[in-house]
């Protein structure tokens, strides 16, 4: 494997790993005034991603910074090209981690509905900012010859990229659900394990839909006709293998079983991308590909000892981590959130 | 305003925010991680309390350190893809490995501090917030190794208008970053110090109560603001002894030192002049003080700003060198007066502890308990010297600060984000002091300070 190959393997690996672990926490900040109806549920709602969402979320921050050196054109091309949305998406970023932080910081009930709506948009926000991005990618978009993106910020609200947005937003309400359902207190785990029935459908329609519209909107459609591999295979078959799950026994299959779901999509859009990065509408010789937007290959190998070594200790910390929550939160917890 | 002055605009007051809770934070993890340390050895109650209390403050200020850090992070590919473009290749690769080898360390193992109290040995405990400090002053050495590097370049070549790094290592020797990494980390460790002992004056003087209690952490954050501000100045002296050597212009501009001074040069401590006719008025002089300052001898020159302008234009073409000389100048003496106010105001604290009569200067605790403004201020000052000293230039001596924004982003939308983020920071800057003095307040006893509301019914959905 190439240098410039394996940094956009690890890229999508990062990207992979954000998806995987913030897209339930986004589901669980979404789903909190509706699977919380009194302030104790809410906070053990909230309980349940207290000790994890910041770290979750440094996935994205070190997707970022790799993108960075791995790709300083991708990098650059990408956010100020996508700079309203991601704009959006910060902000609701911001707002969520304060949010999380100080709502249960003061007892009056309207200072905790307030935050408790700002957890609602700042988990909303993302999944539907990475949505539309998703899209805009896999279609392509306007980039003149200086790797610069041309198309203004109304270029990327397109149908496609807000069926992608739709489909996410779906997908990571279904996945925080399940996610509730393990490790929520019972009580309101059977309330998270309805609500997971009543968001499956729209999530299985928006997701097959996208797909759908792939065929007709994407730019690698046309390359692999209608077969499009095992990977988004796989994936789609886990979609639908959630439904038959969810009645079961063991719930955790269910929540894994979506997990695969999320995992293999997010690995099919770089696959779908390879060896492009950033596709230019305007002229095809103007995109944005793993060898003209990367680093030298010094600073990638660089990166790459770097990245051995220390990526594997992170994934182990924070496998710990979630052993050492393991248990399903309780009423009789104390929280600190 | 131009784009280019909304974008810089932009940066600087988001990454001066940024900076207002950073140094509390990484100081602040340090000083909770030993008082954790002395719980677990005393096993006491009040400890546990006290320790309660500063975690309590410090998740606070944490909260916002780390939202206004992820903005930064995407910052530079928004407003200055050029920039990017043109230094991602070795800028990038300290920035990966910060967030890789340090935030995925602080920001899961304060996690476990924050939810580990029934979940882990004490031991263990203790050790999450020593690795939450470790984490964060990584994290510092990371970002100033990538800082460094636009200071002063090193380990790169330019290919195609594009640097390419060619020495990892020459980038993490870099003689600028080993001033400034030291200079920062004591400055953050001196504002914890600060931060703690604050705090403690707060119920020293006010509640009286309370005294026992918060005698320990007062002489601790005392004792390492003392050793700090002083640490602090010398690193300073250090720094700029390096810098008359890699960036003269900034000395000269900070210095307001318009013509190369003789073979004696003074410090002003003071000077009134016209940044744009070069004309100084009026100016307090200590003989000889620049020359200590930059060379450690009684004797020698430093070159003026327009000696200077002459060589840079002999060296990069024709252009303007000068960065804003008022701002540097005044930032640089805010910071070196705050940094001799600092080392006063905790060496006497010490000084009056061991007379015993602490507690009959009654003014010197109330001075003591705002006294944390002192190193926030110098703190931002110092990095405004820094950033605006470096003008025109965003990578010293290689590309100006211009050619690095972003070619297509329209005004509106740099309009549209500055505005939109300086009101969000704004109302969470007041959220986040309101609550900050609420729970200073309130106390190390607040019990269950997090606790429901009476009345446990809150809206939601199911009301509409
Ligand atoms: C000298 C120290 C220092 C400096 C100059 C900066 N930061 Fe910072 N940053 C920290 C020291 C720090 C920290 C101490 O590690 C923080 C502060 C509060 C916190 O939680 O971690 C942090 C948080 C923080 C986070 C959130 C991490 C998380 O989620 O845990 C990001 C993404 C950044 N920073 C990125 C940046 C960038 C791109 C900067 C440059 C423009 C920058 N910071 C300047
Ligand atoms: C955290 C402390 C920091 C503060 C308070 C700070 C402050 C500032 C300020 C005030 C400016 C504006 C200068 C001007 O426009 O005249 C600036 C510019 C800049 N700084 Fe920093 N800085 C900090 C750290 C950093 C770090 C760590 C980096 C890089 C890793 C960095 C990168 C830049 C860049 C790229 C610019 C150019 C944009 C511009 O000119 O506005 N800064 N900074
Ligand atoms: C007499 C005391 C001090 C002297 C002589 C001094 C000197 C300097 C110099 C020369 C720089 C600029 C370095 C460069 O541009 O490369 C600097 C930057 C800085 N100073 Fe100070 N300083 C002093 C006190 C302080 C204090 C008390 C603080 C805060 C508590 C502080 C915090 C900073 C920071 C954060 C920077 C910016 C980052 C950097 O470039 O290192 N300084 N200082």
């Amino acid at each position: 494997m190439t240098l410039p190959t394996l940094w956009f393997s690890l890229i999508a690996v990062l990207f992979v790993g954000y998806f995987f672990l913030e897209g339930f926490d986004y589901g669980v900040g979404m789903l909190v005034p509706w699977i919380g109806r009194t302030d104790q549920e809410r906070r053990a709602v909230i309980a349940t991603i207290g000790p994890v969402w910041d770290a979750n979320e440094v996935w994205l921050i070190t997707a970022a910074g790799a993108l960075f050196a791995a790709f300083p054109n991708w990098y650059a091309t990408l956010f100020s090209g996508f700079y309203l949305p991601l704009a959006v998406l910060l902000a609701a970023l911001i707002l969520r981690g304060v949010a999380l932080e100080f709502r249960s910081k003061d007892d009056r009930p309207s200072w905790r509905t307030r935050w408790d709506a700002a957890i609602v948009v700042g988990s909303a926000v993302p999944p539907i900012i990475w949505g539309l991005a998703m899209g805009n990618l896999l279609h392509g978009v306007p980039i003149d010859q200086h790797m610069d993106y041309v198309g203004g910020a109304r270029g990327l609200l397109n149908l496609y990229a807000i069926v992608g947005a739709l489909a996410t937003l779906a997908l990571f309400l279904l996945h925080g659900a399940l996610y509730l359902d393990l490790k929520a207190p019972e009580e309101l785990s059977e309330r998270a394990h309805r609500m997971a029935y009543r968001i499956g459908p729209w999530a299985t329609l928006f997701y097959f839909l996208f797909i759908f519209l792939s065929y007709f909107y994407a730019h690698f459609a046309h390359k692999l006709g209608l077969d499009p591999g095992p990977i988004p295979v796989l994936a789609g078959c886990s979609m639908i293998a959630v439904r038959f799950l969810l009645p079961g026994r063991h719930r955790a299959w269910a929540f894994f079983a979506l997990g695969l779901t999320i995992v293999l999509s997010t690995i099919s859009v770089f696959v779908a991308l390879y060896p492009r990065v950033m596709i230019s509408t305007l002229n095809p010789a103007w995109s944005l590909t793993i060898w003209n937007a990367s680093s030298n290959s010094y600073s990638l190998k660089v990166m790459t000892i770097v990245a051995l070594t220390v990526l594997p200790l992170v994934l182990a910390y924070q496998a710990w981590t979630y052993w050492i929550f393991r248990r399903r939160v309780s009423f009789k917890d104390t929280w600190h959130y | 305003m131009t784009r280019l002055g909304l974008a810089r605009l932009q940066f600087g007051t988001m990454t001066i925010y940024h900076f207002l809770f950073v140094p509390i934070t990484i100081g602040t993890a340090v000083m909770l991680a030993i008082l954790e340390t002395r719980y677990w050895r005393t096993q006491k109650l009040e400890d546990k309390k006290i320790l309660d209390f500063f975690g309590r403050l410090f998740l606070i200020n944490f909260a916002v350190g780390v939202v206004t850090g992820i903005l930064q992070e995407f910052q530079f590919g928004m407003n200055w893809s050029n920039y990017s473009r043109f230094v991602g290749d070795v800028f990038g690769a300290p920035l990966a490995v910060e967030a890789l080898a340090a935030f995925f360390l602080e920001s899961t193992f304060i996690g476990l501090w924050i939810f580990g109290w029934d979940r882990l040995s004490p031991r263990m405990h203790a050790w999450t917030m020593w690795l939450v400090a470790i984490g964060t002053s990584l994290s510092a050495f990371w970002i100033l190794t990538a800082n460094s590097f636009m200071q002063e370049p090193v380990g790169y070549r330019v290919i195609h208008h594009h640097a390419e790094m060619t020495n990892f290592f020459a980038l993490l020797g870099n003689p600028q970053l080993w001033v400034e990494f030291p200079h920062v980390e004591i400055a953050a460790l001196t504002t914890g110090g600060f931060f703690v002992a604050s705090v403690s004056a707060y119920f020293l003087v006010h509640q009286a109560s309370y005294r026992s209690w918060f005698q320990a952490p007062f002489q601790l954050g005392l004792v390492v603001a003392a050793v700090g501000s002083i640490l602090v100045i010398v690193l300073g002296h250090e720094q700029a002894q390096h810098l008359i050597v890699a960036q003269p212009m900034k000395m000269a501009a900070s210095e307001a030192l318009w013509h190369t001074s003789g073979l004696h040069a003074a410090w002003s401590i003071i000077s009134l002049f016209n940044p744009v006719t070069h004309h100084t008025w009026f100016s307090l002089p200590i003989p000889d003080m620049l020359s200590i300052l930059a060379y450690n001898r009684l004797t020698g020159r430093v070159l003026g700003i327009s000696a200077l302008q002459r060589l840079y234009v002999h060296r990069y073409g024709p252009g303007y060198y000068v960065p804003p000389v008022f701002v540097t100048y005044w930032s640089f003496r805010l910071m070196i007066f705050l940094g001799f106010l600092m080392a006063a105001l905790s060496v006497w604290g010490l000084w009056l502890i061991r007379q015993g009569t602490l507690f009959r200067h009654p003014a010197y605790l109330r001075w003591m308990s705002w006294s944390v403004l002192f190193p926030l201020i110098a703190n931002i000052m110092g990095w405004v010297m820094t950033e605006v000293g470096r003008q025109p230039w965003i990578v010293f001596g290689l590309e100006r600060t211009p050619d690095g924004l972003s070619p297509t982003v329209p005004i509106g939308s740099v309009a549209a984000t500055d505005i939109g983020f300086t009101l969000l920071y704004l109302i969470m800057g007041l959220f986040e002091v309101r609550l900050m003095l609420k729970y200073i307040r309130l106390g190390p006893e607040a019990e269950e300070s997090y606790r429901s509301p009476a009345h446990d019914h809150i809206w939601g959905p199911q009301d509409i």
